[in-house]
Protein backbone atom coordinates (compact mmCIF):
# COMPACT_ATOMS: atom_id res chain seq x y z
CA UNK A 1 0.00 0.00 0.00
CA UNK A 2 0.84 3.71 -0.72
CA UNK A 3 1.13 5.83 2.66
CA UNK A 4 1.50 9.45 3.25
CA UNK A 5 2.43 10.82 6.26
CA UNK A 6 1.60 13.40 8.53
CA UNK A 7 3.85 14.90 11.31
CA UNK A 8 1.90 17.45 13.50
CA UNK A 9 4.36 17.91 16.24
CA UNK A 10 8.14 18.63 16.91
CA UNK A 11 10.71 16.05 17.88
CA UNK A 12 11.33 15.28 22.41
CA UNK A 13 8.14 17.53 23.52
CA UNK A 14 5.80 15.01 21.65
CA UNK A 15 6.05 11.40 20.87
CA UNK A 16 4.56 11.73 17.35
CA UNK A 17 7.92 12.07 15.29
CA UNK A 18 9.16 9.06 16.86
CA UNK A 19 5.93 7.26 16.44
CA UNK A 20 5.65 8.10 12.85
CA UNK A 21 9.33 6.94 12.16
CA UNK A 22 8.40 3.85 13.64
CA UNK A 23 5.26 3.60 11.65
CA UNK A 24 7.55 4.53 8.32
CA UNK A 25 10.21 1.75 9.08
CA UNK A 26 7.70 -0.55 9.77
CA UNK A 27 5.81 0.15 6.93
CA UNK A 28 9.20 -0.10 4.25
CA UNK A 29 9.62 -3.62 6.22
CA UNK A 30 6.62 -4.99 5.42
CA UNK A 31 6.94 -3.94 2.16
CA UNK A 32 4.83 -0.96 1.91
CA UNK A 33 5.60 2.15 0.01
CA UNK A 34 5.71 6.28 1.54
CA UNK A 35 4.37 8.70 -0.95
CA UNK A 36 5.57 11.69 1.13
CA UNK A 37 6.32 12.40 4.85
CA UNK A 38 4.92 15.62 5.19
CA UNK A 39 5.60 18.04 8.07
CA UNK A 40 3.77 20.47 9.80
CA UNK A 41 2.71 22.80 12.61
CA UNK A 42 5.52 22.44 14.90
CA UNK A 43 6.50 19.29 12.90
CA UNK A 44 8.50 21.14 10.67
CA UNK A 45 11.42 21.09 13.81
CA UNK A 46 12.08 17.77 12.95
CA UNK A 47 14.31 18.92 10.07
CA UNK A 48 16.87 21.05 11.75
CA UNK A 49 20.03 20.13 11.26
CA UNK A 50 21.29 21.83 14.41
CA UNK A 51 19.30 19.36 16.82
CA UNK A 52 21.60 18.21 19.81
CA UNK A 53 20.44 15.61 21.71
CA UNK A 54 22.53 14.06 24.71
CA UNK A 55 24.56 11.25 23.34
CA UNK A 56 22.33 8.56 25.29
CA UNK A 57 19.49 9.78 23.23
CA UNK A 58 18.05 9.04 20.11
CA UNK A 59 18.85 11.91 17.24
CA UNK A 60 15.44 11.91 15.69
CA UNK A 61 16.36 14.04 12.99
CA UNK A 62 19.25 12.06 11.88
CA UNK A 63 17.03 9.56 12.02
CA UNK A 64 15.02 10.63 9.25
CA UNK A 65 17.69 12.14 7.53
CA UNK A 66 19.30 8.43 7.43
CA UNK A 67 16.05 6.74 6.80
CA UNK A 68 15.11 9.47 3.75
CA UNK A 69 18.86 8.15 1.80
CA UNK A 70 18.39 4.75 2.88
CA UNK A 71 15.08 4.52 1.23
CA UNK A 72 14.73 7.96 -0.93
CA UNK A 73 12.03 8.89 1.10
CA UNK A 74 10.57 12.43 0.28
CA UNK A 75 11.08 14.70 3.06
CA UNK A 76 9.00 17.66 3.18
CA UNK A 77 8.63 20.85 5.31
CA UNK A 78 5.57 23.21 4.94
CA UNK A 79 7.22 26.46 4.13
CA UNK A 80 4.79 28.84 6.03
CA UNK A 81 5.19 26.64 8.78
CA UNK A 82 8.68 26.55 8.63
CA UNK A 83 9.19 30.60 8.39
CA UNK A 84 7.47 30.53 11.55
CA UNK A 85 9.53 28.78 13.12
CA UNK A 86 12.87 29.30 11.99
CA UNK A 87 13.31 26.49 9.83
CA UNK A 88 15.28 27.57 6.80
CA UNK A 89 17.15 26.13 3.34
CA UNK A 90 19.38 27.80 0.95
CA UNK A 91 16.37 29.34 -1.08
CA UNK A 92 14.28 30.46 1.81
CA UNK A 93 18.05 32.26 3.33
CA UNK A 94 18.57 33.98 0.20
CA UNK A 95 14.37 34.99 -0.08
CA UNK A 96 14.30 36.65 3.43
CA UNK A 97 17.63 37.49 3.74
CA UNK A 98 18.90 35.22 6.55
CA UNK A 99 22.52 34.75 7.56
CA UNK A 100 22.48 31.04 7.44
CA UNK A 101 20.54 28.29 6.99
CA UNK A 102 19.44 25.06 9.41
CA UNK A 103 17.96 22.32 7.13
CA UNK A 104 18.83 18.99 7.76
CA UNK A 105 19.92 16.36 4.80
CA UNK A 106 16.92 14.69 2.87
CA UNK A 107 14.32 17.32 3.84
CA UNK A 108 13.38 20.07 1.75
CA UNK A 109 11.09 23.03 2.12
CA UNK A 110 7.57 23.39 -0.10
CA UNK A 111 4.17 24.75 0.23
CA UNK A 112 0.58 23.32 1.33
CA UNK A 113 0.21 21.67 -1.82
CA UNK A 114 2.74 19.13 -1.22
CA UNK A 115 0.24 17.72 1.49
CA UNK A 116 -3.52 17.77 -0.31
CA UNK A 117 -1.23 15.81 -2.93
CA UNK A 118 0.06 13.52 -0.71
CA UNK A 119 -3.32 12.79 0.21
CA UNK A 120 -4.63 12.28 -3.69
CA UNK A 121 -1.93 9.83 -4.54
CA UNK A 122 -1.40 7.80 -1.42
CA UNK A 123 -3.74 4.91 -0.56
CA UNK A 124 -3.90 6.07 3.08
CA UNK A 125 -2.55 9.77 4.80
CA UNK A 126 -1.97 8.66 8.66
CA UNK A 127 -1.60 11.76 10.55
CA UNK A 128 0.66 11.74 13.56
CA UNK A 129 -0.56 14.10 16.62
CA UNK A 130 -2.45 15.05 19.08
CA UNK B 1 -3.71 14.87 -10.96
CA UNK B 2 -7.52 14.25 -11.85
CA UNK B 3 -8.72 12.00 -9.19
CA UNK B 4 -10.90 13.47 -6.70
CA UNK B 5 -11.26 12.28 -3.69
CA UNK B 6 -13.33 13.30 -0.43
CA UNK B 7 -11.51 15.40 1.92
CA UNK B 8 -12.35 16.21 5.12
CA UNK B 9 -10.74 18.40 7.99
CA UNK B 10 -11.69 17.84 11.40
CA UNK B 11 -10.45 20.84 13.52
CA UNK B 12 -10.90 19.32 17.45
CA UNK B 13 -9.06 22.17 19.06
CA UNK B 14 -10.24 25.73 20.49
CA UNK B 15 -9.10 28.77 17.95
CA UNK B 16 -6.60 29.91 20.38
CA UNK B 17 -3.90 29.01 22.65
CA UNK B 18 -2.50 26.70 20.29
CA UNK B 19 -1.79 27.51 16.65
CA UNK B 20 -3.58 24.17 14.94
CA UNK B 21 -6.83 25.86 14.22
CA UNK B 22 -5.13 28.41 12.22
CA UNK B 23 -2.91 26.30 10.53
CA UNK B 24 -5.55 23.79 9.59
CA UNK B 25 -7.24 26.83 8.38
CA UNK B 26 -4.53 27.69 5.63
CA UNK B 27 -4.19 23.84 4.93
CA UNK B 28 -8.27 23.94 3.93
CA UNK B 29 -8.07 27.33 1.86
CA UNK B 30 -4.50 26.25 0.07
CA UNK B 31 -6.11 22.80 -0.50
CA UNK B 32 -9.33 24.38 -2.43
CA UNK B 33 -6.92 24.91 -5.38
CA UNK B 34 -6.78 21.42 -5.84
CA UNK B 35 -10.43 21.32 -6.34
CA UNK B 36 -11.35 17.90 -4.25
CA UNK B 37 -14.84 17.32 -2.35
CA UNK B 38 -14.09 18.57 0.87
CA UNK B 39 -15.70 18.94 3.96
CA UNK B 40 -15.14 19.85 7.08
CA UNK B 41 -15.88 18.96 10.85
CA UNK B 42 -16.33 21.11 14.08
CA UNK B 43 -15.72 18.71 17.03
CA UNK B 44 -15.25 19.62 20.68
CA UNK B 45 -13.65 23.02 21.34
CA UNK B 46 -12.90 22.73 17.81
CA UNK B 47 -16.62 24.47 17.97
CA UNK B 48 -15.31 27.49 19.46
CA UNK B 49 -13.33 28.14 15.94
CA UNK B 50 -16.68 29.24 14.56
CA UNK B 51 -17.94 31.16 17.38
CA UNK B 52 -19.64 34.34 16.72
CA UNK B 53 -18.10 37.54 17.93
CA UNK B 54 -14.02 36.71 18.66
CA UNK B 55 -12.56 39.41 19.79
CA UNK B 56 -8.99 38.71 20.78
CA UNK B 57 -7.39 42.62 21.18
CA UNK B 58 -6.77 41.23 25.01
CA UNK B 59 -4.90 38.49 24.48
CA UNK B 60 -2.78 40.33 21.59
CA UNK B 61 -3.34 37.58 18.97
CA UNK B 62 -4.49 37.74 15.08
CA UNK B 63 -8.42 37.35 14.88
CA UNK B 64 -8.71 35.17 12.07
CA UNK B 65 -12.15 34.44 12.55
CA UNK B 66 -13.47 36.43 9.62
CA UNK B 67 -11.57 34.33 7.37
CA UNK B 68 -13.81 31.51 8.03
CA UNK B 69 -16.39 33.25 5.93
CA UNK B 70 -14.15 33.04 2.93
CA UNK B 71 -14.94 29.28 2.98
CA UNK B 72 -17.99 29.84 0.47
CA UNK B 73 -15.91 31.51 -1.82
CA UNK B 74 -13.63 28.66 -2.06
CA UNK B 75 -16.25 25.95 -3.03
CA UNK B 76 -16.14 24.93 0.98
CA UNK B 77 -19.19 25.00 1.41
CA UNK B 78 -20.37 21.04 3.86
CA UNK B 79 -19.36 21.93 7.07
CA UNK B 80 -20.56 19.66 9.56
CA UNK B 81 -20.90 20.29 13.45
CA UNK B 82 -21.20 17.75 16.18
CA UNK B 83 -24.05 18.65 17.85
CA UNK B 84 -23.06 17.03 21.10
CA UNK B 85 -19.89 19.38 21.43
CA UNK B 86 -22.35 21.88 20.75
CA UNK B 87 -24.67 20.88 23.99
CA UNK B 88 -21.59 20.34 26.27
CA UNK B 89 -20.40 23.87 26.01
CA UNK B 90 -23.80 25.33 26.14
CA UNK B 91 -23.98 26.53 22.75
CA UNK B 92 -26.39 26.49 19.96
CA UNK B 93 -26.06 27.40 16.21
CA UNK B 94 -27.22 30.61 16.49
CA UNK B 95 -24.21 31.08 18.38
CA UNK B 96 -22.12 30.44 15.24
CA UNK B 97 -20.35 32.41 12.50
CA UNK B 98 -22.82 32.70 9.66
CA UNK B 99 -21.24 30.80 7.08
CA UNK B 100 -23.06 30.85 3.77
CA UNK B 101 -22.42 29.92 -0.08
CA UNK B 102 -23.96 30.65 -2.99
CA UNK B 103 -25.54 27.25 -4.87
CA UNK B 104 -24.57 27.32 -8.77
CA UNK B 105 -26.80 24.18 -9.36
CA UNK B 106 -29.55 26.11 -7.59
CA UNK B 107 -29.57 29.18 -9.52
CA UNK B 108 -26.51 30.50 -6.95
CA UNK B 109 -29.25 30.96 -3.85
CA UNK B 110 -27.32 31.95 -0.70
CA UNK B 111 -27.90 28.13 1.48
CA UNK B 112 -26.51 27.44 4.85
CA UNK B 113 -22.80 26.04 4.79
CA UNK B 114 -23.19 24.87 8.48
CA UNK B 115 -25.12 21.55 9.52
CA UNK B 116 -25.20 20.31 13.00
CA UNK B 117 -25.11 16.59 13.35
CA UNK B 118 -24.87 14.04 15.75
CA UNK B 119 -22.13 12.17 16.90
CA UNK B 120 -23.40 9.35 15.45
CA UNK B 121 -24.39 11.05 12.25
CA UNK B 122 -20.46 12.40 12.16
CA UNK B 123 -19.32 8.92 12.44
CA UNK B 124 -21.03 7.93 8.80
CA UNK B 125 -19.92 10.92 7.21
CA UNK B 126 -16.10 10.38 8.70
CA UNK B 127 -16.81 6.65 7.35
CA UNK B 128 -17.25 7.98 3.72
CA UNK B 129 -14.69 10.00 3.67
CA UNK B 130 -11.19 8.91 1.85
CA UNK B 131 -9.03 11.46 3.12
CA UNK B 132 -9.10 12.70 6.88
CA UNK B 133 -6.83 15.17 7.92
CA UNK B 134 -7.33 16.06 11.86
CA UNK B 135 -6.01 19.37 13.45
Amino acid sequence: MKFGIQVNEGPYTHEASVSALNFVKAALEAGHEIFRVFFYHDGVNNGTRYTTPPQDDINIVNAWSELAEKHNIDLVVCVAAAQRRGIVDEGEQERNGKDGNNIAPGFRISGLGQLIEAGIQSERLVVFGD
Amino acid sequence: MSDIKKFMYVNRKAPYGTIYAWESLEVVLIGAAFEQEVSMAFVDDGVYQILKGQDTTEIGVKNFSPTYSALGDYDVNKIYVEKESLEERGLTVDDLLDLKYEDEDDDWAEKDSIKVVTSKELAEILEQQEVVLSF
